[in-house]
C-alpha cells in the first residue's frame, strides 16, 4: 500500500521521445489500469515503476520518497509470461520469497520449524489462489492459467505494497480469465496492495481498476512520432467508485492513509489531493 | 505420401539404426577377406579372429614386464586424466559462466579475454606445457583443461544470459540478492545446460587427450595405439579405438540420463 507520484516524468531513448509530461498521483490501495494502443510506453512507464529503467527527466515518489533505481521488495510483479521459476515446483516458487528474505546467505530454510511455518503460509495463498493440491507439480505442468495464479501467490508471498502487472492475464482464454478477474479482486481487497496494471482489454481494465488511465501520442503524424512521446491523455475515475474493502484478516490502514483522508479534486476526474497530515 | 510424413515405427527404427553399422561391417571384412586370399600375412586389414586374440592378450593376460592387465591399466589411466581435466574444466566453467553471464561488468571484463583465449589452438601450446610442466600427469590435464575450458566457459555464459530476463527481475522484486539469485536462480538452471555443454565437449577432450598421450607418455589409451603403430599392429589398434568409442559413447549416454534424472523439469524448458 502505497501513494506514488509522477513528477513530469520523461523517458527518451536517444532522439526518440517515448514519454513525455506524465504527471499523476495515484492515492494508496488504488488499482490502476494502464491502457493505450501499442507502443505508447505503457509498459516502459511500468518497467520505469519497477526500478529496471529510470525517467529520463522528472521523477517518481513512492509515499514521498523517490523510486530505488532497482526492482526491490517492496514492488512485486507478474509478467505475461516467464513470471515463476521453471526449476522449482509449486511450493518451492511460493515460499522462495520467505527464504530470499530469512536466509541471506544460503537462500534456503534450514531446520523442520522453521520450514514448516513457512510451507503452511505458502499452502495456505496457494489453497487461496486455487492451486491445492498442485504443490508438487513444476510449472510447465500447470495451464497458462494456474501459471499466472501462481505468479500472483508468489509476489504476494513477499509482502510487497505495490503489486504491477504487465498484460498478466493477456495470454489466457476468456473463461479463465473471468475466473482469475475474481481472483484478482479478492486479492486487492484482501491485502494492502496498490495495483499498477498494463493492459490491452479494455473491460478487463474498466472491470478491475478503480482507475483507468489512457496513454496517447498527441501528434501521430510520421514524422512527428519520433519527437513527440505518448502522455496521459485520460484519467477516467470508474463510476461507481470502486473501493478496497478491508476484510478481517488484515490490519486497517493507518490514518490518513486511506481513502477518506483525501479529498477529490473537482475538475480532474481520479485525481485526488493528499491531505496535509499533522 | 511425401518423406517429410513419412515416420519409421519402432521395429523399422530398429532396423535403419543397424544399418550404417552393419554396411561398415560388412565393407571391413570384405575389403579385410579379399587382401587376406591374397596375402595371409597382410596385417593392414586383421581379419576378426586375429583382433579378438590381440584383445585376450591384452585385456586378459598378465602381461610380463608390468605385472598387469595392459587394457585396464591404460584404460584407467587415460580415464583418470579425462575425469580429473573435465572436473577442473566443469567446475570453473560452472563458476566463472556464471559470473560472467549474470554480472554485466564481469562480462566486460572477461568476456572478450574468454573469446580470444578459445581462439587459441591448444595443441599449438602442447610444447609450452611440456616446457613449463614436465612430461608427467600435469602437462597432459592441463592440455585438456585449456582445450574445453574456454568454450564452455563461453557457451555456459551465452546460456546464462538467456535466462529469461523477467525471472531476473522477478527473483529482485521477491527481494533476492546478487548471491541469491546466483545460487537460487542461475545456477540449479545452469546446471543442465552445463551437461550439454560437457557432453559437446567430450570429442575434443578426446582429442586432446590421445595427442598428448601420443607425444609423451608411458600409459594410456593413446600411448598404446601410438606405441604399437610401429608395428603396423592393426588388430590392437582397431579394437583400442572401438574400445575408446565406446567409453566416449557410454559417457555420453550417462550424462543424458544424468539430466534427466536430475532435472525432470528441465526436457519441458527445453522444449519452448
Amino acid at each position: 500500500m502505497s501513494a506514488i507520484r509522477f513528477d513530469d516524468v520523461w523517458k527518451e531513448y536517444g532522439d526518440h521521445i517515448v514519454l513525455e509530461r506524465v504527471t499523476m498521483e495515484v492515492e494508496p490501495r488504488a488499482f490502476i489500469a494502464l491502457v493505450g494502443p501499442s507502443g505508447c510506453g505503457k509498459t516502459t512507464l511500468l518497467r520505469m515503476l519497477l526500478g529496471e529503467e529510470q525517467p529520463s527527466r522528472g521523477q517518481i515518489l513512492v509515499d514521498g520518497k523517490p523510486l530505488l533505481a532497482e526492482p526491490d521488495a517492496d514492488r512485486g510483479v507478474v509478467f505475461q509470461r516467464y513470471s515463476v521459476f521453471p526449476h522449482l515446483t509449486v511450493l518451492q516458487n511460493v515460499m522462495l520469497g520467505r527464504e530470499f528474505r530469512d536466509a541471506k546467505f544460503s537462500a534456503r530454510l534450514f531446520g523442520a520449524a522453521r520450514r514448516a511455518a513457512a510451507a503452511d503460509e505458502a499452502m495456505k495463498l496457494l489453497a487461496e489462489v486455487g492451486l491445492a493440491g498442485q504443490e508438487s507439480k513444476y510449472p510447465s505442468a500447470l495451464s497458462g492459467g494456474m501459471q499466472q495464479r501462481l505468479a500472483l501467490a508468489q509476489a504476494i508471498m513477499r509482502g510487497p505494497k505495490i503489486l504491477l502487472l504487465d498484460e498478466p492475464f493477456g495470454a489466457l482464454d476468456p473463461g479463465i480469465r473471468a475466473d482469475i478477474h475474481v481472483l484478482m479482486k479478492r486479492l486487492w481487497n484482501e491485502t494492502h496492495l496498490t495495483v499498477v496494471m498494463v493492459t490491452h482489454d479494455l473491460s478487463e481494465a474498466f472491470g478491475l481498476a478503480t482507475r483507468v488511465i489512457a496513454l496517447e501520442r498527441s501528434r501521430n503524424r510520421p514524422e512527428e512520432r519520433e519527437r513527440y512521446g505518448a502522455t496521459v491523455s485520460r484519467d477516467l475515475e470508474i463510476f461507481p467508485r470502486r473501493r478496497a474493502e478491508l476484510r478481517s484478516s488484515v490490519q486497517p490502514a493507518p490514518a490518513g492513509t486511506t481513502r477518506s483522508g483525501k479529498e477529490h479534486q473537482p475538475g480532474r476526474p481520479g485525481a485526488l489531493v493528499l491531505k496535509e497530515q499533522p | 505420401m511425401r518423406l517429410v510424413n513419412i515416420r519409421p515405427g519402432r521395429q523399422t527404427r530398429f532396423y535403419l539404426l543397424a544399418l550404417p553399422f552393419l554396411l561398415v561391417a560388412i565393407a571391413y571384412f570384405a575389403g579385410s577377406s579379399a587382401r587376406l586370399t591374397q596375402n595371409p600375412n597382410d596385417k593392414l586389414l586383421p581379419a576378426l579372429p586375429s583382433m579378438v586374440q590381440a584383445v585376450k592378450q591384452m585385456a586378459f593376460e598378465v602381461d610380463p614386464r608390468t605385472g598387469g592387465h595392459l587394457m585396464l591399466s591404460d584404460t584407467v589411466a587415460s580415464l583418470g586424466r579425462l575425469g580429473s581435466a573435465l572436473a577442473i574444466s566443469t567446475v570453473a566453467a560452472l563458476v566463472l559462466g556464471i559470473v560472467i553471464g549474470l554480472l554485466p561488468g564481469a562480462n566486460a571484463l572477461l568476456g572478450p579475454f574468454v573469446s580470444v583465449t578459445s581462439m587459441v589452438p591448444p595443441l599449438a601450446l602442447l610444447p609450452i606445457l611440456f616446457i613449463v610442466m614436465g612430461l608427467g600427469e600435469n602437462s597432459k590435464i592441463a592440455l585438456i583443461v585449456i582445450g574445453t575450458l574456454p568454450c564452455m566457459i563461453r557457451d555456459l555464459a551465452m546460456k546464462v544470459q538467456e535466462l529469461p530476463r523477467e525471472q531476473i527481475v522477478k527473483a529482485q522484486t521477491l527481494g533476492a540478492s546478487t548471491w541469491q539469485i546466483a545460487l537460487r536462480v542461475a545456477m540449479p538452471q545452469t546446471l543442465p545446460r552445463l551437461i550439454d555443454v560437457l557432453r559437446l565437449q567430450l570429442g575434443p577432450a578426446w582429442l586432446f587427450l590421445i595427442a598428448a598421450e601420443a607425444i609423451a607418455s608411458d600409459s594410456g589409451l593413446g600411448y598404446r595405439i601410438f606405441l604399437v603403430r610401429r608395428y603396423l599392429a592393426m588388430d590392437v589398434i582397431i579394437p583400442y579405438v572401438a574400445w575408446i568409442t565406446l567409453l566416449a559413447f557410454l559417457i555420453d549416454v550417462g550424462l543424458r540420463l544424468m539430466q534427466r534424472r536430475l532435472f525432470p523439469w528441465f526436457a519441458s524448458v527445453r522444449a519452448e
